[in-house]
């Protein structure tokens, strides 16, 4: 894994939001890499309690410094984080374990997102 | 705010591999991250070179397969409790159990964490959220709408994100974006609008036209000789209320009758919009 790059993976524990096989085999997948990472049973969780647990693993995440998140869509990831009260610094990447595969997802985790396929732009407000 | 608390003080668990420990096998370490996680705890797997932040003022378990001795327990900074076990030989479950032990107290009763998130690079502060919600989910401290008891949300139950004229409110938990978190779309914006519109189609507060369909079945029902074809009419009768609140607006038909009329949202409206003046 280059750099100082963290990985924080999400188990989504209290509900079937994203796939069983999905959440599984990324885990396990991650545990037979070897990394060192952080896992959390249920980000949801943490941001309704307030989790001073959410505030520590984005601690020190810039840009050189990146966080690396598996867990759900990257818009309720960064609002979650928000309404905990906790800063979404830059350096955050969210892979969406509802919509991508596990494969995938762990490249991303291992290595960083490849040039050629930019993270989701930041969300413009469409009008009303 | 009011949020599901444990009686348990804060604990993290580190899957220690490095130096003075053995390595665990992948098959070994995904079962006991795996086991743990459904239990509610979070984990660090700590390899060598990597360190792991204790929580403040909680306790810190330290879980490995050692070859040196190390304490039962020792005092770390900050009045974190640090807890060493050795797992050598121990099974999945003989692990879950050590947590268990350590933990302490009583467990937390399983909540489906399920309250509204708002996304507020949409929000525009309207409040009309905080007038709709009854069970005072949301507040507005210093005039900025925020969800302030996220706990009192009826589970499985969207029915404000129905009512934000923004598409501003995420349940993160729920099937379908963009309500889900998933990317808002000018045709969800337009959806949206028009679940609201349905609202009005059906006699301007769906509410309590669903509450007036549910009373003229009790009455119904008290007034019937025939008992069966009674219960069978009014079961009829739920059944498609049931079905409206679903296709409408995708509420579950037992929080549908907690929710508020529309009188009610009107005086809290009042109220909050006094509260802000
Ligand atoms: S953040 Fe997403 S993946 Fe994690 S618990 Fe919440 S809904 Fe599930
Ligand atoms: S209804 Fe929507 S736009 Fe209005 S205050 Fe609530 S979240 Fe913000």
């Amino acid at each position: 894994m280059p750099d100082n790059a963290r990985i924080l993976y999400c188990h989504c524990a209290y509900a079937k939001v994203v796939p069983d096989e999905v959440k599984n085999d990324v885990l396990r997948r991650l545990a037979e890499s070897g990394v060192a990472f952080d896992a959390v049973a249920d980000l949801c969780e943490l941001s309704a309690k307030r989790d001073p647990a959410l505030n520590q693993l984005v601690e020190g995440v810039g840009p050189g410094n990146e966080l690396r998140i598996a867990a759900c869509y990257p818009r309720a990831v960064k609002w979650l984080f928000n309404a905990a009260k906790v800063p979404w610094p830059e350096g955050l990447e969210v892979v969406n374990m509802r919509v991508e595969q596990a494969e995938p997802i762990v490249q991303i985790l291992l290595n960083g997102r490849p040039t050629d396929q930019p993270a989701p732009p930041e969300e413009e407000p469409a009008a009303v | 705010m009011a949020a599901p608390t444990t009686k348990t003080p804060m604990m993290k668990v580190a899957l220690y591999e490095g130096a003075g420990s053995e390595e665990l096998s992948a098959v070994d370490r995904g079962a006991i991250l795996k086991s743990l996680l459904e239990k509610g705890v979070a984990i660090s797997c700590i390899r060598p070179g990597r360190s792991v932040t204790p929580p403040p003022g909680g306790q810190l378990l330290v879980l490995g397969r050692f070859n040196e001795a190390k304490p039962n327990e020792a005092e770390g900074e900050n009045g974190v409790t640090v807890r060493f076990r050795d797992i050598a030989g121990l099974s999945v479950d003989q692990v879950g159990k050590i947590v268990d032990e350590v933990r302490g107290g009583t467990p937390a009763k399983p909540w489906k964490p399920w309250f509204p998130v708002i996304d507020y690079q949409r929000c525009t502060n309207c409040m009309q959220c905080l007038s709709f919600c009854l069970f005072d989910v949301y507040g507005a401290p210093g005039g900025k709408i925020g969800v302030e008891n996220p706990a009192n949300c009826k589970t499985d139950c969207p029915a404000c994100s129905r009512v934000c004229p923004e598409v501003a409110i995420l349940f993160p938990k729920y099937k379908a974006g963009p309500i889900n978190g998933d990317e808002v779309r000018e045709a969800d914006i337009s959806r949206e609008k028009m679940k609201i519109d349905i609202s009005a189609l059906l006699g301007g507060d769906i509410y309590a036209a669903l509450r007036q369909r549910s009373t003229d079945a009790k009455a119904r029902f008290s007034k019937e000789r025939d008992e069966k074809r009674a219960i069978a009419e009014r079961k009829a009768c739920l059944t498609k209320l049931q079905q409206t609140l679903q296709e409408a607006l995708d509420i579950p038909a037992e929080v549908m009758n907690a929710l508020p009329s529309m009188d009610m949202i009107k005086a809290k409206a009042a109220a909050a919009a006094t509260a802000n003046s």
